[in-house]
């Protein structure tokens, strides 16, 4: 399928923007706080507005080709090109990535957490914004690669500065963690390249880019194939998380700021499942096909597990990571069934857990800083004291639970109905009553969510307020108001994001269905 | 085809457009954003009416096989996977349709007098709202999945209108109580729903009704296995048993919710269900072929009924009295579909629809002006007849209705699902259905009794004697109030006639029928055809109301009618008696079971010892890993660098220093140290897989 190529220099605009800004405000003096804040949030407004406009000529009939694309020599000797370009798969994603750092820009205008230093802070999320949506342009695995680590770095900081108590340590596991499983993803990419390139009857024309992989990538000998895999698969499962190799989540999550927490629920964990649709599956799908049974058993695990660690938290942000792990596990069963009513439901999945586990980190903070805690049992009554806040809050855990027309529902239903009638191959390979199996106890996981979000609701929500929110007078204490301005600017487009896409799940899936026909046609023999 | 048919989507769509209004500017109206509710819920019905009006011109001229009137948009599609949203309007979705509009109507009629000045007011009106409007969706879908959308509303409305009060503990566990025993049902739905996407590779109902009666299908077995998923959700939303539990709880919501609620909306779901796809349920249950005297459906329906009766007796409640009983009528409904009476049963979820919204609006009725807000028939009613007698003759009316007492509409439906059970060789369900005749009976008079007749109690004896007072001898509801329940009273006696087997009248039947799905007669999936009625077959039931209501009565007047009675305190005195009775009381520790055993195992010891494992095993494992690394770190220097590397060139002497400082480097840039670590680590691991391999 050949690429379309016009508007090369846009993706590269869009993704290296941010940079621009970072350069600008390395010149304003660290106490010109506003000039910092003005600059950065200016630059990701742009940015949004460069990701608009990609949307706007982006060729919807031709959503399966990639478009804006370039291929240029980058480094020669190792034989890594600057490829980019996007296709319905990837420009979601693109596109949420700015938003996301958009809305959280907005968020920090007067959220920034201690110790303070708004430049810092500001600067970081700019960077983080070029790793993300260079992620999901890249067409080159040394260039995916690349940016790929890049986001690791300002998050290290964003954790390790401005997180809580214990920052240290969870900055450090998340930084080593990740880094531990990039660097078995790294050997996956340099051995799947000595591989290809020995096979190939043109050795000299091997390459890194994405197309090279696609189309020598299946020709690997099946057992080497399952080893590569098992790099990648580390590599791109830690990120997810999936069960077992999720434990760096919640203390990360526990520990970052709001906004480190909003980011990384939001953009940096679709990474890795990303990885999987875009990487992991189309280079090696002999692989695959031996993979899947392995990935939808910790997948399921990850629901169910991931949904009795919620019930057993005792810090309302807490639960809220975990609830991560159990919607991941959604997604990966998703992708594990390789039918593309399972990956479109993924990819879907990927959106909406962005913008609904976002929101709800959102909501965390904003809470924590009227309240001064997040033990669940100390709160109560917001609605009360809140109304607004309250029924966002609620809104929120419904979307979460996957009511019917929000956005939650499309990433879990169709996996549900995938899982039971995986592809094909998994078929004749004999997995079916094991996908059977795990569909059914999957289920479970659904009735597990409405247990501990609404629980959560009811306890922190609903009733009378707490005590330590009210004055002697009665009056509730100076802190607690309900939602102020810069909340609301940030929150509004996600909560409409959450409704639109619930209503009209088209939007999505019309752009990522042709790109996931391609990916799942070898499987449906 | 007529308009109203062509634009049926319109029906739930006023409604939802509607829940949005009044969030957004209800508040600001006058009248708190119940106009906006009222006003889309009459645009309903006169839609519905429409649609109902020339659905029978339609039936009329198509001469019985009236095909279904199919109006769809693509809302999605993935791959092969197509799925619309739209209308699929037949006698079975057009009923619904009519019967929801009007209720919901009526009650929020209702609802402007009951609810007045509540703290919540415009919330309220928002969510019942959108409550019918989810009704409608499911009522009118072409789809599975618009049915799932609109079966999951109704679950959100239930949570929020249940809860409606919930700053007190008891109705928030109320409302999360009614939303997860709904949702364990579910996950029959989501399961069963992709069952039936791997059996017939869409989600059309039509096409499944189609292809599941016609056999085209390869695995039986699986089909077996969707109905019975598909089932289990069925009985979590329509409250049968073992998951009813959530339903006498719901009571917790304003009481013109709980009217609603039991009459046209949320519980009959279920049935809904099973009715709109009978013949995946016919088929794959193996529904009312030769010699079969047991199905899941009819025994789940049959058990039921009884267990439900049963505790309508002992409840002081009276709103948890009708709560029991909508609960056995549920039975009855299902229990009608079970044994192949889809038309009986189907007129019964339209008749019940009338007389069990009178009569919780009747309850409210009686709360609002007579006791005081309290529900407690022992303490605080009584003698209520003469000062209110527009709502005692509307709840006789329809306490006739559900009793079956004969030419009165609950007698045409019920009497012939039972007679059904009989005519298709289910003796057993049978004899389930009279005897469940004269429990309704029993309970029901007993209700009655305590309500308004013997000596006023409490709260009803204070308005009574506040009546004398002001030389009144009537002082009933508010016109909102007396209205609906007039018309729903006479709708109590009067809608039976629309199917009144006694007369030969079967104008329901006809006009619904083609909604089944199967065909009626000879065949190997196809429905027996309704009996004939004879009093004769109809006498033994009867004789058992009869009696239900003398012997119920004599123990009334004997217990509660005068202060000394022998019989008072038995269940106090007598073991067997006092044993029994305390079985009833905690509803045969069945909520016991969910709540103390498996909720609370759930999220206390089961999710502690996973979180547990997670913190102990699954992250202490990344911890050491962490640490040993480290250790490996400061040995590699401490030994191999200081000692053999640096050794060599310096000389033995300069250990001791070296190792006194060993960790300081370490520490300061571990980040550094780990990644190089690792990275060596792994490269070294590719390495060798790459020589491996090549």
């Amino acid at each position: 399928m050949e690429p379309i190529q016009d508007l090369q220099w846009l993706l590269s605009l869009g993704t290296f923007l941010p940079l621009v800004g970072v350069l600008l405000m390395l010149f304003v003096p660290k106490k010109d706080v506003d000039t910092a804040k003005t600059i950065a949030v200016g630059t990701a407004l742009a940015t949004l507005a460069v990701g608009v406009y990609t949307a706007l000529k982006f060729d919807y009939g031709q959503s399966e080709r990639l478009q804006f694309f370039t291929s240029n020599s980058w480094i020669k000797p190792i034989r890594a090109t600057y490829t980019i370009g996007l296709d319905g798969i990837s420009l979601p994603l693109y596109l949420l990535s700015m938003v996301i750092t958009v809305v959280v820009m907005i968020y920090s205008w007067n959220h920034v957490p201690p110790p303070g230093n708004t430049k810092a802070f500001f600067i970081l999320m700019l960077v983080l914004q070029t790793g993300m949506a260079g992620t999901f342009m890249a067409q080159d695995l040394i260039l995916f690669f690349v940016f790929f680590e890049l986001v690791l770095l300002p998050m290290y900081f964003m954790i390790g500065v401005w997180g809580g108590d214990n920052r240290q340590y969870a900055s450090l596991k998340f930084f080593l963690y990740t880094m531990f499983g990039s660097a078995l993803m790294l050997v996956g990419f340099i051995a799947l390249f000595v591989v290809t390139k020995n096979n190939a009857s043109d050795p000299a024309a091997a390459n890194f880019s994405f197309q090279w992989f696609n189309e020598n990538g299946p020709d690997v000998a099946r057992n080497t194939a399952v080893w590569i895999f098992a790099g990648l698969f580390i590599g791109f499962a830690v990120k997810v998380p999936m069960f077992p190799f999720h434990t760096w989540l919640p203390d990360a999550h526990t520990e970052a700021p709001t906004q480190g927490s909003v980011i990384l629920a939001a953009i940096l964990l679709k990474l890795g499942t990303y990885g999987f649709v875009r990487i992991a599956i189309p280079f090696l799908p002999q692989a695959a096909v031996k993979w899947a049974p392995a990935i939808a058993v910790l997948a399921v695990i990850g629901i169910i597990y991931g949904a009795l660690g919620c019930l057993a938290q005792t810090d309302m942000k807490r639960l809220i990571a975990f609830s991560s792990v159990a919607h991941m596990g959604f997604v990966m069963l998703g992708i594990s069934t390789l039918t593309d009513l399972g990956i479109n439901a993924a990819l879907f999945g990927m959106v909406a857990h962005g913008l609904i586990t976002g929101m709800l980190f959102f909501i965390a903070g904003s809470v924590k800083e009227r309240y001064h805690t997040l033990q669940i049992s100390q709160l109560s009554g917001m609605l009360k004291q809140m109304p607004r806040m309250g029924w966002i809050f609620g809104f929120c855990a419904m979307a979460s639970l996957g009511l019917p027309g929000l956005a939650g529902f499309w990433g879990e239903f169709p996996a549900l109905l995938s899982a039971w009638s995986p592809a094909q191959v998994l078929v004749s390979n004999g997995h079916l009553d094991l996908f059977r199996i795990l569909t059914t106890i999957s289920a479970l996981g659904t009735v597990l969510a409405a247990g501990y979000l609404l629980w959560l609701f009811q306890r922190t929500a609903m009733g009378e307020p707490a005590a330590i929110s009210v004055g002697s007078a009665g009056h509730d204490s100076h802190d607690i108001h309900d939602v102020n301005a810069f909340e609301w600017a940030a929150w509004t487009p996600l909560l409409i994001a959450i409704v639109v896409l619930g209503i009209v799940p088209k939007l999505l899936l019309d752009l990522s269905d042709p790109g996931v026909q391609l990916i799942t046609e070898v499987f449906r023999k | 085809m007529g308009w109203f048919l062509e634009h049926a989507w319109l029906i739930p769509a006023i409604p939802g457009a509607a829940f949005a209004l009044i969030i957004l500017i209800g508040k600001r109206m006058p009248r708190g954003g119940s106009e906006i509710g009222i006003a889309s819920m009459l645009a309903a019905l006169v839609l519905s009416a429409g649609a109902a009006y020339q659905w029978i011109e339609h039936v009329n001229s198509s001469d019985g096989e009236a095909e279904a009137v199919l109006n769809r948009w693509e809302w999605f599609r993935i791959g092969d996977l197509k799925v619309s949203i739209g209308s699929h309007l037949d006698g079975l979705a057009v009923m619904m349709l009519l019967l929801v509009a009007f209720i919901s109507t009526l009650v929020q009629i209702y609802s402007t007098e009951y609810v007045r000045g509540d703290r919540r007011y415009t919330h309220y009106f928002a969510s019942i709202t959108l409550f019918s409007a989810g009704m409608l969706v499911m009522v009118l879908a072409p789809n599975m999945v618009q049915l799932l959308l609109g079966w999951e509303i109704m679950g959100l409305c239930s949570f929020l209108l249940i809860g409606h009060w919930w700053e007190e503990r008891v109705n928030s566990e109320a409302a999360l109580k009614a939303f997860w025993t709904v949702r364990v049902g579910d996950m029959g739905l989501l399961v069963g729903i992709a069952m039936l996407l791997s059996i017939f590779h869409t989600l059309e109902i039509g096409e499944i009704n189609e292809a599941a009666a016609s056999g085209d299908f390869d695995s039986k077995r699986l089909l077996m296995w969707a109905a019975v998923a598909l089932f289990i959700a069925c009985i979590g939303k329509s409250g049968q048993f073992p998951l009813h539990t959530w339903l006498p709880d719901a009571m917790a919501g304003p009481t013109p919710v709980s009217s609603l609620l039991h009459s046209s909306t949320m519980v009959v779901g279920g049935v809904f269900l099973v009715a709109r796809l009978y013949p995946v349920f016919h088929v794959g249950l193996d529904m009312n072929i030769l010699g079969q005297h047991f199905n899941l459906i009819a025994v789940i329906g049959g058990i039921t009924v009884l267990i439900a009766a049963g505790l309508a007796f002992v409840q002081n409640d009276i709103k948890r009295v009708l709560a029991y009983s909508t609960v056995s009528q549920l039975g009855y409904m299902m229990m009608g579909l079970g044994v192949g009476a889809w038309t009986a049963a189907v007129f019964h979820i339209f008749t019940h629809a009338f007389f069990k919204c009178c009569l919780f609006l009747c309850a409210g009725s009686v709360a609002h002006t007579g006791s005081h807000h309290s529900f407690d028939m022992k303490k605080d009613m009584g003698g209520l007849r003469k000062s209110m007698p527009i709502t005692f003759a509307a709840w006789i009316a329809s306490t006739l209705a559900l009793c079956g007492i004969p030419f009165v509409s609950g007698f045409f439906s019920k009497d012939e699902i039972i007679d059904s059970a009989k005519h298709n060789d289910y003796k057993v369900f049978y004899l389930v259905g009279i005897i469940g005749a004269f429990m309704t009976t029993a309970y029901m008079t007993r209700a009655t009794y305590l309500t308004f007749f013997g000596k006023a109690r409490g709260a009803a004896a204070h308005f009574v004697h506040e009546l004398e007072h002001e030389h009144k001898t009537t002082h009933d509801s508010p016109w909102p109030i007396t209205v609906p329940l007039v018309i729903l009273g006479l709708l109590a006696i009067f809608s039976g006639y629309l199917n009144a087997a006694p007369f030969k009248w079967h104008w329901f039947e006809r006009w619904t029928e083609s909604a089944i799905g199967l065909p009626l007669g000879e065949g190997i999936f196809a429905l027996p055809h309704p009996p004939e009625f004879s009093w004769t077959s109809a006498a033994p039931g009867l004789v058992l109301v009869a009696a239900g209501f003398a012997v119920s009565l004599l123990l009334c007047r004997a217990v509660f009618g005068s202060e000394t009675s022998p019989l008072r305190g038995l269940t106090e005195r007598n073991i067997a008696l006092r044993a029994g009775h305390k079985f009833l009381v905690n509803k045969y520790y069945l909520d016991a079971l969910y709540e103390k055993v498996i909720v609370h195992g759930i999220a206390y010891p089961i999710s502690r010892a996973a979180y547990w494992t997670n913190q102990h095993i699954i992250d202490a494992v990344v911890n050491t890993v962490g640490k040993a690394g480290r250790r490996t770190g400061d040995l590699v220097y401490k030994y191999i660098d200081q000692l053999l590397v640096d050794g060599a060139v310096n000389g033995s002497g300069t250990t001791a220093r070296g190792a006194g400082g060993a960790l300081q480097p370490v520490q300061s840039g571990k980040v550094n140290m780990y990644g190089a670590l690792l990275f060596g680590a792994a490269a070294v691991g590719g390495l060798v897989l790459v020589l491996v391999n090549s």
